[in-house]
């Protein structure tokens, strides 16, 4: 009798241990799931303003812009269909390139604008982040459907 | 010809391996003693087999025979030798063949180190380990063949990748391969148990040194990792939850579980299903590693191109070899039996609890990595789950963890009573009054006030690690005891002490450091944290596969010189590729960073600085728990502990 | 046999299903949306110069390939997998026309500043640099090859990743794409069925 209780014990401390596991881990993916979005994602509203998303795409050629304090740019990320303003203040990763596809997160802001904190670059040269060919594919498909229906 | 020998050798290798699987596993169900002894020999063929596999293509690399397509795309006539060595194991093909080229030698191993273990089990772990290498032959000859010829061959090839080509990935990925494959062993111990049905204290002691030693690998293979990333991608940070990573990590977790669970049947003889069930896991999470890395499953910055045919066979045979074993599992595992009884307050009970919360851990990483996978499948959206979620997991997850890793080894075996806990309250105290005295230190340090609740919280267990191991230690040698504790126990204390100083090092890392994006101009000057940064001058420079160029910064504090840093902007002329080689002042108490970023029309240039306090407590750390992990293994009672039997 | 024994075995084997599920979902999400549909026109110039001086010599558009099973090849010379292609484009150059689309050549290439370029500039340095990256590797394997200077009609085949390589059946339909280096093998298995049962249809 006493070990079954010993052993009910155990288990029951277990179980209310495993159960805060549970929360915490729900709790922490409620606050903490990062969406990818694309560019037209973006435009269609679907970023909550203030909340940290991803945003793929290609970085239009010709739009990086340097302000005056060389380290704050500017870049307009495309998918083709939709285009958005990234400002971001730091230093670009080394396979950053207008053309390229690029992976940014951060915040939209009231203004439209789009805050980045943080520019992805993968480690290989000639593939695109996923996140940025799947930007390109989805506008691709969307464009495609409208056209030809 | 040489290439074309190395081909038949992988094949012959995977042959013999057949032989190594079904021979001695056939011969223990049957007893028949002449199957049984073909296990070494032809364990020892398949060894030499893969060695000269290996050096055929070692080969091919060092002449830069471009008629090969693995070498064609990954060395270059520039790259230097010793690039174009590691670069055998630089791409996905030579990679299986290193983790191959490990399963031989971590089965040479057992085959000479088991000659004392009974025949039909030393057989069966054998036969087992040689399963697991004929899968892995016939995937690589099926779809990851190295030794594929390129007609007509390339005139030049492709430079191995430049992040590749640093000290730190010339033993990161061994190192990582004899950890997870070391995981093989314990594997097929616990498999030769359920089929023999024998699972007492003798196979757990079998069991522990390779155990113990496998988790040593990974884990320096996991710190190099983590160091390569520190100063070879170029902003300072040490650890990134990337799916990578997290392969790596899953495994020690579980691993880490599997040693304490091994100590507790080989003492008690008890959790013994429990021990078997981890080390199966430990080693299914070494293979989804190698699933999730090889597959291109889960996205990540240490890109694969994704390649679904080899995805596809690595999981069958993941199912195959996973599925079957837990199958075994199900069916054997109410026949073990249970351990000794013991109390709730007990050394059992902290163990078992820190098994539970490390494969907890385990689970929440997993269920991290593979989350964006479930969402994409079901088509609810694309998502990333970042470093907050690992973070806002793993601290509270880990905090009872540590706590009980000093409990446990100031209990007693079997149980004690309530009041044996008033033995913790002077420790307890003393940890808190230093842990509070830490605070105090960062937030004066940093100049802010409270300096949040997780610096509390490391530094606070960080205090009581290290009192628990001064406690721990005045118990074990105070008279009137004579006999110093033998190599295991100090090997145990060792790599406890080494998770306090690793969590001082990643607490203070973390509140402490601050880095500033400068625009300087050469032979201009900037403060930060303390420091006077000069930027001198920037000037060419040309290795053998790459042109750089280099800073010179000037580092000094209060007029005093500190240290002179050379941050490298390098251009990888083959493969076209730019890479930020940065320069870290080293110390004891702090590491200055120092990485260059582009240059600004005008002539300006971008400097990129980090002050890193305590980082190097990580690094001193994680070298105490391997240095414990070896002292364990080289403990003079295992071996004696086989030879008897 | 006990319950509680079994739910490893389940939980892995609800694993190994998302897993199934995650590898086969990447690969439904590869093919091109472009697959049996005509292939998008555009008008380009082409590589040779002065020919198109005369009037469009020197340019390509696809509608003069109509009839022939052929291959549009995307590549560019600072695309560093397309040089391990190149030899095997040469062999099945044997089979089959290939037409190569060269993916901005110049401003592809993040190592030059292409902004002050007019375009004519822009576009003799594309000849120059494409033509002499041919010649440095090997010879053309192209029947004709079309610069895509601004990268436009990359968009329109939606190309995310230099090399890539559209097989077009005689009706100028897009009928298989391969994304990434075409490799010997991806060409004995993937391609040349495709291409014997395309040059067996009938138009």
């Amino acid at each position: 009798m006493r070990a079954r209780q010993k052993r009910l014990l155990l288990v029951a401390i277990g179980m209310v241990l495993l159960l805060g596991a549970v929360a915490l881990v729900l709790s922490a993916f409620r606050e903490n799931l990062v969406f990818a979005l694309t560019p037209s994602d973006v435009r269609a509203g679907k970023a909550p303003q203030g909340r940290t998303v991803r945003l793929g795409g290609q970085v239009v050629p010709g739009t990086l812009a340097r302000e005056a304090d060389g380290l704050t740019v500017r870049f307009v990320v495309t998918d083709t269909a939709e285009n958005v303003d990234v400002h971001y203040r730091g230093v670009l990763p080394d396979l950053f390139r207008e053309g390229r596809g690029a992976v940014v997160q951060g915040a939209l802001q009231a203004d439209g604008r789009f805050v980045a904190t943080e520019v992805l670059a993968k480690h290989d040269e000639n593939y695109m982040p996923p996140e940025a060919a799947h930007a390109l594919e989805a506008a691709h498909r969307a464009a495609t459907t409208a056209v030809r229906p | 010809m040489i290439v074309e020998f190395g081909h038949f050798a992988l094949v012959l290798a995977a042959v013999m391996a057949l032989v190594q699987a079904v021979a001695p596993l056939v011969g223990a169900a049957r007893a028949s003693y002449g199957l049984m002894v073909l296990a070494r020999p032809a364990a020892l063929a398949q060894f030499g087999c893969v060695v000269i596999a290996w050096g055929c293509l070692t080969d091919a690399f060092v002449r830069a025979d471009f008629s090969v397509r693995l070498v064609a795309n990954s060395a270059h006539s520039t790259t230097p030798l010793i690039y174009r060595i590691t670069g055998v194991w630089g791409s996905h093909e030579g990679a299986l063949l290193l983790w191959v080229l490990s399963l031989a030698a971590w089965t040479l191993a057992v085959c000479l180190g088991s000659r004392r273990l009974p025949l039909v089990f030393a057989a069966r772990v054998i036969g087992v380990l040689g399963a697991v290498s004929t899968g892995f032959l016939v995937f690589m000859l099926a779809t990851s063949n190295p030794f594929v010829r390129l007609l007509p061959a390339a005139g030049e090839g492709r430079d191995l990748n430049p992040l590749l080509q640093d000290p730190g990935m010339i033993i990161h990925p061994p190192l990582l391969y004899m950890g997870y494959v070391g995981f093989a062993v314990a594997f097929a111990f616990a498999i030769a148990a359920l089929l023999g049905g024998r699972l007492d204290a003798a196979w757990a002691r079998w069991a522990r040194p390779w155990t113990t030693l496998a988790w040593v690998f990974l884990t320096a293979g996991i710190v190099l990792g983590s160091g390569w990333s520190y100063y070879e991608l170029g902003w300072g940070g040490w650890w990134f939850w990337d799916p990578v990573e997290n392969a790596s990590f899953m495994p020690w977790l579980v691993g880490t579980a599997l040693i304490h669970s091994l100590a507790v049947t080989e003492k008690r003889g008890a959790f013994r299903g429990w021990t078997v069930l981890l080390a199966i896991g430990a080693f299914s999470l070494s293979l989804l590693g190698t699933f999730l890395v090889r597959s291109g499953v889960v996205s990540s910055v240490h890109a694969f191109a994704a390649d679904p045919a080899r995805g596809s066979f690595i999981l069958v045979l993941l199912v195959l070899v996973i599925g079957a074993s837990l199958l075994l599992y199900a069916w054997r595992a109410p026949r073990l039996g249970g351990g000794g009884h013991f109390g709730l307050l007990s050394r059992e009970t902290t163990l078992l609890g820190n098994n539970v919360l490390l494969l907890v851990v385990a689970a929440s990483v997993l269920l991290g990595t593979l989350y964006p996978l479930a969402l994409d499948a079901l088509d609810l959206g694309k998502i990333s789950v970042g470093p907050p979620y690992f973070e806002a997991v793993f601290v509270p997850l880990m905090a009872p963890v540590v706590v009980l890793m000093v409990v446990g080894p100031l209990l007693r075996w079997k149980g004690e009573a309530v009041r044996a806990l008033r033995r913790f309250v002077p420790g307890a105290v003393m940890a808190l009054v230093l842990g509070a005295l830490g605070v105090l230190g960062v937030s004066r340090a940093a100049a802010v006030g409270w300096p949040g609740w997780r610096t509390a919280l490391g530094l606070g267990l960080a205090a009581w690690v290290a009192v628990g191991c001064v406690q721990l230690l005045w118990e074990r040698i105070k008279p009137p005891r004579v006999s110093l504790p033998p190599a295991a126990w100090w090997g145990m204390w060792l790599a406890h002490f080494g998770v306090g100083l690793f969590i001082v090092g990643a607490t203070l890392v973390g509140s402490l450091q601050s880095s500033l994006d400068l625009r300087m101009r050469p032979g201009e000057s900037a403060d930060f944290a303390g420091y006077a940064v000069r930027l001198v001058q920037v000037d060419e420079r040309s290795g053998p596969n790459y042109d750089a160029l280099a800073a010179t910064l000037d580092i000094s504090r209060a007029g005093r010189p500190v240290a002179v840093l050379h941050p490298e902007k390098r251009f990888y002329r083959t493969i076209g590729m730019p890479m930020t080689e940065a320069a870290i002042d080293v110390g004891l108490f702090r590491d200055l960073y120092a990485a260059l970023g582009e240059q600004l029309p005008g002539g300006d240039w971008i400097v990129s600085l980090h002050d890193k306090p305590f980082i190097s407590w990580i690094w001193a750390g994680c070298a105490m728990m391997i240095l414990g992990g070896l002292l364990a293994v080289v403990d003079r009672r295992y071996r004696r502990g086989g030879r008897r039997r | 046999m006990k319950i509680r024994h079994l739910v490893p075995l389940l939980l892995f084997l609800a694993l190994a299903v998302l897993l199934a599920f995650g590898l086969s979902h990447e690969r439904s999400a590869l093919p091109s949306p472009l697959i049996d549909r005509p292939l998008p026109d555009f008008r380009l110039a082409g590589v040779e110069a002065g020919k198109d001086k005369g009037g469009g010599g020197g340019e390509f558009v696809p509608a003069q390939m109509r009839g022939e099973v052929w291959l549009l090849n995307v590549w560019a010379s600072w695309c560093v997998s397309c040089r391990a292609e190149h030899s095997v484009l040469i062999g099945l150059g044997r089979q089959l026309p290939v037409v190569g689309l060269n993916y901005k050549e110049v401003r592809g290439d993040g190592n030059l500043d292409a902004r002050g370029l007019t375009p004519e500039m822009e576009l003799s340095l594309a000849r120059q640099r494409a033509s002499a990256w041919l010649a440095a590797h090997g010879g053309s394997p192209f029947r004709a090859t079309a610069l895509d200077l601004d990268g436009r009609v990359g968009i329109d085949l939606g190309v995310y990743g230099v090399p890539e390589s559209f097989l077009i059946d005689r009706a100028g339909r897009v009928r298989y794409k391969h994304t990434g280096p075409l490799t010997a093998q991806a060409v004995q298995q993937e391609l040349l069925p495709r291409i014997e049962a395309l040059q067996h249809e009938q138009k």
